[in-house]
């Protein structure tokens, strides 16, 4: 059965690091296009390996062992012969901690445009405004785009962050924990931007805690210690688990 | 009970204040000592033969110029292949290298700085030299040259060990936020590591400067010790004499207290100043770079 909304499907994952922690055990799940999908569970239960494994940035990291298949666009991007840059540009990712290049506020925005070979100022003039427009910062900026990036606030940098990655047009954006160093007030803020923006990309968002996921959640995943216990649409999910750890998880039993 | 504890309290109180103040004491004696030494030289010299073209102590000709000349070309040579050379390298260790090569490269980088420099001033005359007189078809292999790559081989290990220090501590989030934009390894490295290393990797190539101008043993073996101002830029591979190296070797059949004596201390103030001056332009870098990381953090 091929869903016409699907983004990505992950088949059979396993991911195994060196020293054995933080592993996936044989996920398979489904992530809609255009919608928000929220990856949630208690801490060490794999949400960031498997962000990290969609745009490949576990690359980096003491993975030991992966297996299954990672289908985006109906490529397997977990071959070995895929070309990582050009897949990081189409799968953009927002931190948790807001992390500024230390550059310009403006060169923090097209430095990705630049890395794939755009030169003209005006063209990097307009994709500059325009992604600093999405994500709401043009307004507190747009006069002092010259200075440098670190200069403004939390909050401020972390929709830099976003800024950046809107800029390189992505189809998918990963969030990893995206407000969990920020203020109420900027989380809101965030949280707000992708509902208005979910209609144009699709967006995997591990939060930071269980009412964000519930909050956020078009479709929802529960992982707990490398297994994916229980997914489906956030509606029922939060409100009508099936599995009895979600249940316990969802409402606060344990985590 | 009481009494003793506080006793020792203050005793070693009174030790670590002593340690603490005594290198402002010492460093504030050589400098008198080296002005009380060296500035009569201005007096008894006059200041165009000071600053003129010839040293030739005998016949009171004390121009220190071919010696500064010296001095900075040596530097400036030793530089130009130390800072590319120290910078390729902690790049490789830090951003490249496997673990194991970096268990290898490391350790033998720091037994290249724990070298005394005159072992490597063996090397610049039994072999540096004779090859350079060879390759470059040169009257002697005791030059400029020479004394510059000698010089480059003592001051590569700090460049090194400091800029790869400032590499590490580039937080490893900035790597992953330039790669998950699609940036290549190799744009990684230039465009956001070292670039955030900036204030280390200058803070390096400062106390390399230092290390270079300072040092004496090796170009005093290697550079030919030819105390004349060159002209053209041949120069590079005629022999030189540096500051350091004319007060090391005359420094022993002076006359306590004449002018040739008063000259030599003159040019240790001198020297001095050049180092204190690259002192402060480091310490200063560095300070700027802390502000900037507090900027960040609050």
């Amino acid at each position: 059965m091929v869903n016409p909304m699907e983004k990505i499907r992950i088949e059979h994952l396993s991911i195994r690091y060196s020293d054995g922690t933080e592993s996936l055990r044989d996920i398979c799940l489904s992530i809609p296009a255009n919608q928000i999908t929220v990856l949630f569970g208690p801490a060490g239960g794999g949400k960031s390996t498997l962000l990290r494994a969609l745009n490949r940035l576990n690359d980096l990291a003491d993975v030991q062992e992966v297996s299954g298949q990672i289908l985006f666009n109906g490529v397997n991007i977990l071959d070995p012969g895929v070309n990582v840059v050009n897949l990081r540009r189409k799968i953009g990712m927002v931190f948790s901690r807001p992390v500024v290049l230390p550059l310009s506020i403006y060169q923090n925005v097209s430095y990705g445009l630049e890395l794939m070979g755009e030169r003209r100022k005006s063209k990097l003039d307009e994709a500059v405004e325009r992604a600093l427009r999405r994500a709401a910062l043009w307004d507190e900026v747009y006069d002092r785009l010259k200075d440098p990036a670190s200069a403004i606030s939390g909050g401020q940098q972390q929709r830099l962050c976003l800024a950046r990655v809107l800029a390189l047009e992505p189809e998918v954006i990963l969030l990893d924990e995206p407000t969990s160093a920020l203020d109420p007030v900027s989380t809101a803020r965030i949280e707000g931007l992708m509902q208005e923006i979910k209609e144009q990309y699709t967006i995997v968002w591990v939060p930071h805690n269980v009412q964000q996921a519930a909050r956020m959640a078009d479709y929802a995943a529960f992982f707990l210690q490398g297994e994916l216990v229980e997914h489906g649409p956030g509606e029922t999910l939060f409100v009508k688990p099936r599995d009895q750890r979600t249940q316990d998880y969802v409402t606060g039993r344990f985590g | 009970m009481e009494n003793t504890s506080q006793r020792s309290e203050w005793v070693i109180n009174l030790l670590i204040k002593v340690s603490g103040y005594s290198s402002i004491l010492f460093v504030t004696l050589i400098l008198i000592f080296l002005l009380r030494e060296g500035l009569p030289a201005l007096g008894v010299t006059p200041l165009s033969n000071l600053f003129g073209d010839r040293w030739y102590p005998i016949e009171s000709y004390f121009g220190i110029l071919p010696l500064l000349f010296g001095s900075l070309v040596v530097t400036l040579g030793a530089l130009l292949i130390a800072i590319p050379f120290g910078i390729g390298t902690s790049v490789f260790i830090s951003e490249i290298a496997p673990p194991w090569v970096n268990s290898v490269v490391k350790p033998l980088i720091e037994i290249l700085a724990g070298l005394p420099s005159v072992v490597l001033g063996f090397l610049g005359i039994q072999v540096a030299a004779p090859l350079f007189r060879e390759a470059f078809n040169l009257p002697t292999g005791l030059s400029a040259f020479t004394g510059a790559v000698l010089l480059a081989l003592i001051a590569t290990p700090t460049i090194v060990s400091i800029t790869e220090d400032a590499l590490n501590t580039v937080p490893p989030a900035y790597r992953q936020a330039a790669l998950a934009l699609g940036a290549t390894k190799w744009q990684t490295i230039w465009g956001v590591t070292v670039p955030a290393a900036r204030s280390g990797i200058l803070t390096a190539i400062m106390l390399g400067i230092g290390r270079s101008i300072g040092e004496t043993m090796a170009v005093m073996m290697v550079t030919g010790n030819a105390p004349v101002l060159p002209h053209g830029l041949n120069a590079l591979v005629m022999p030189v004499r540096t500051m350091t190296a004319t007060i090391a070797s005359e420094m022993g059949e002076v006359a306590n207290g004449s002018p040739h004596y008063q000259v030599l201390f003159f040019i240790g103030i001198v020297l001095f100043v050049i180092s204190l001056g690259i002192n402060i332009a480091a310490s200063w870098v560095s300070l700027r770079s802390k502000t900037r990381a507090e900027r960040v953090l609050s």
